[in-house]
């Protein structure tokens, strides 16, 4: 979900803009590439006479950066939790009319109750997808380096003993200084939405030790990487992990990825639906986000970026590849040890952002 | 009309024109001239500029836009309260890391435009010394690449220097090297980026110099006993000196400030000012300390340049 494809997204506009219709009804959705199947946008269209606007972005930061200059003419974003949590406190973002979802109620009550760390009572967004972060590797590099050691742990990544013997095959790790100094935390049994200076001090400690076995720090270039067999490890999101896999299968050039969520636990994220406070359509956005609430195009956006959807009514029309992931969709047991990120105090991400450009240039 | 009466009605035009400026005081035709370029810089470069320092004497927060305004009024009340927060450019000399940050942008600048005088030099020269119909053909050559996109060229090379790349197929399939070169995410791809992507800029206006030079006097240096090499170092080059620096600055300016290339090609330990910017932005949202920083490398790096460019163009009677 973090790479922009351009093959598709100049497909998609093209479809689109064939299908400009007489009542001059629109709808502006600003989403992740890659992120809807174009055929779900096609049969709104259809159903409701509605013209989609479609845009792409790759990055919580060029959306916020949007919204944050004022007008933006979007009616459908989806950010990131965190990153609306802070947003919603900007007052960005319109109360969602439920009364206008007839569908709302196939939503999964129990990750809703998680969402709302972010978002007290959700009144601002509707659940789009939710995924984790974790491992992404590449079978037969690791073995040959480790032999049998588990590949389930952070160790791969924080312990210098281990990461060493992995640095000439390649390790990447996100460029996302909350969400990997929260992993870290994690890691040292430190509670990962800590803003104390001592524990981003430990955290800094821990992964500037092993920084030197680090290929790079990046948050996109990983996916081509990983099915080429560039890196042969990395600490990323499992969406674009399972993407660079049924790449690799696609080539065929015998390289073989798989994906886990960390034994120690590891970061849950949410991408949420939500309507700008100066939405020009607000009315037609509503429409968009019910029509997506429905079973079968939730579970088409599930089937089509390997992510997870928390809508009830959508499980019976996941592909069985998909459902029985234990990457997309967590056994109970490994759910528990998931953790959201928070949004933080400005002072805070101020301090992060200087730790982590310690980290990166090895200062 | 023919080529008379054009020339006679230049001539009647600038007499009249000379009468209006003996008349009004003004030059319209120089002013008309003037005008365009000025109104350009006006709008494009001195009113973004006064916007970006506007926002650096602001204070985050968080709303839209998420910076404080500077003024605020009450009519009825009758004042207006003016806020200016200077405590951004305070910041940014108590913390070491941005003056780093400044240095190390500098320095892959300066070492990138050295490598491009020295690679734009000779194709300069050679096309300067080719035959006239040859010349066209590789200053188009030269030009060329701006028909793709700079964000593909920067790919293509990624493509090139990466692991398995097509550089290191080669290297290893020819028996150079046994390992591949870990060339991608260092240093010398940063470099190596920036030298490509500014190398016309650096032709140009060189090429321009050398063109414009008196072949004669090379006959008269060979004359008088010169050997080649001398009168190149001792006429050619101090003759193409404006054109060496206008070429340097052309590639110096927007290297230092250069974001695209370390991001795509560099490591992680590339420190550049513009990463800088874009971590002050995106990441800690605070857009009046991204312009801030924007704003003292302005000061810093370009207002000196200037000056010096002024200064000579002052001594050169320009």
């Amino acid at each position: 979900m973090k790479i922009k494809h351009v093959g598709y997204s100049v497909m998609l506009s093209a479809l689109l803009s064939a299908v400009a219709v007489a009542e001059g009804k629109v709808v502006n959705v600003y989403n992740w590439a890659e992120y809807l199947d174009p055929q779900v946008v096609e049969e709104f269209q259809k159903e409701t006479g509605i013209k989609v606007n479609y845009d792409v972005y790759d990055s919580n930061e060029m959306l916020e950066a949007k919204l944050m200059s004022g007008s933006s003419g979007y009616d459908v974003v989806v950010p990131t939790g965190f990153f609306l949590e802070r947003q919603v406190k900007a007052g960005i973002y319109a109360e969602i009319d439920r009364q206008q979802l007839s569908n709302y109620g196939n939503l999964d009550q129990n990750i809703m109750n998680k969402i709302a760390s972010h978002d007290p009572d959700n009144k601002h967004n509707v659940p789009y997808a939710w995924g984790t972060i974790g491992l992404g590797y590449n079978k037969q590099m690791i073995e040959e380096r480790l032999g049998d050691l588990p590949v389930d742990s952070l160790d791969l990544i924080f312990k210098p003993e281990v990461a060493a013997k992995l640095a000439d095959c390649g390790i990447a790790v996100l460029d996302s200084p909350s969400e990997i100094v929260g992993i870290a935390l994690n890691y040292l049994g430190i509670a990962p939405n800590s803003e104390k200076k001592t524990d981003l001090k430990a955290a800094s400690h821990l992964i500037s030790g092993v920084r030197s076995n680090y290929k790079y720090f990046h948050s996109s270039k990983y996916l081509s990487d990983l099915a080429n067999g560039d890196i042969c490890v990395v600490l990323g999101y499992g969406s674009d992990v399972l993407m660079a896999q049924s790449r690799a299968q696609e080539a065929g050039q015998g390289v073989e990825i798989d994906y886990v969520i960390p034994k120690e636990g590891s970061l849950v994220w949410f991408d949420l639906l939500a309507i700008p406070a100066d939405a020009p359509h607000p009315q037609a956005a509503h429409q968009f986000l019910n029509y997506i609430l429905r079973g079968e195009n939730h579970a088409s956006i599930s089937n089509y970026a390997l992510t997870a959807v928390a809508n009830k009514a959508a499980m019976p029309y996941l592909l069985e590849e998909v459902s029985t992931n234990p990457g997309i969709y967590p056994t109970a047991e490994v759910t528990q040890k998931l953790f959201p990120m928070n949004a933080h105090s400005a002072k805070y991400d101020r301090l992060l952002t200087r730790a982590w450009s310690n980290i990166k240039t090895g200062r | 009309m023919s080529i008379q009466t054009g020339a006679a009605w230049v001539d009647f035009a600038s007499s009249r024109l000379a009468r209006y400026k003996l008349f009004n005081g003004v030059n319209w035709g120089r002013f008309a001239v003037i005008s365009v370029p000025t109104l350009w810089l006006g709008i494009f470069f001195f009113v973004p500029f006064l916007v970006v320092f506007k926002i650096s004497l602001s204070e985050s927060a968080i709303a839209i836009p998420p910076y404080t305004s500077l003024l605020d009024w009450d009519l009825e009340e009758a004042y207006i309260n003016i806020k200016l927060n200077l405590g951004n450019y305070l910041y940014l000399f108590e913390d070491t890391f941005y003056l780093e940050a400044y240095l190390s942008s500098v320095k892959i600048a300066v070492i990138s435009t050295f490598f491009t005088l020295l690679i734009g030099f000779p194709i300069a020269y050679l096309i300067a010394r080719s035959k006239p119909s040859t010349r066209t053909l590789l200053l188009s050559l030269v030009i060329l690449p701006f028909w793709t996109s700079f964000l593909l060229r920067v790919y293509a090379w990624m493509g090139l220097l990466k692991k398995n790349g097509i550089v290191n197929e080669f290297l290893l399939n020819i028996g150079i090297i046994e390992q591949p070169l870990t060339m991608l995410q260092t240093d010398f791809a940063v470099y190596i980026g920036i030298v490509y992507t500014y190398l016309p800029f650096m032709i140009l206006p060189l090429y321009t110099a050398l063109e414009k030079m008196d072949m004669t006097l090379l006959e008269a240096a060979e004359d008088l006993g010169a050997r080649p090499s001398i009168s190149f170092f001792l006429i050619t080059v101090p003759m193409a000196v404006p054109g060496i620096i206008a070429g340097c600055l052309l590639v110096f300016i927007p290297a230092v400030g250069e974001f695209v290339i370390p991001a795509l090609l560099g490591g992680s330990d590339t420190l550049m000012i513009g990463r800088v910017l874009w971590d002050e932005f995106f990441l800690n949202r605070d857009w009046p300390m991204a312009s801030t920083v924007a704003i003292v490398m302005l000061v810093v790096l370009v207002l000196p340049i200037m000056l010096i460019r002024n200064s000579q163009g002052k001594e050169e009677g320009v």
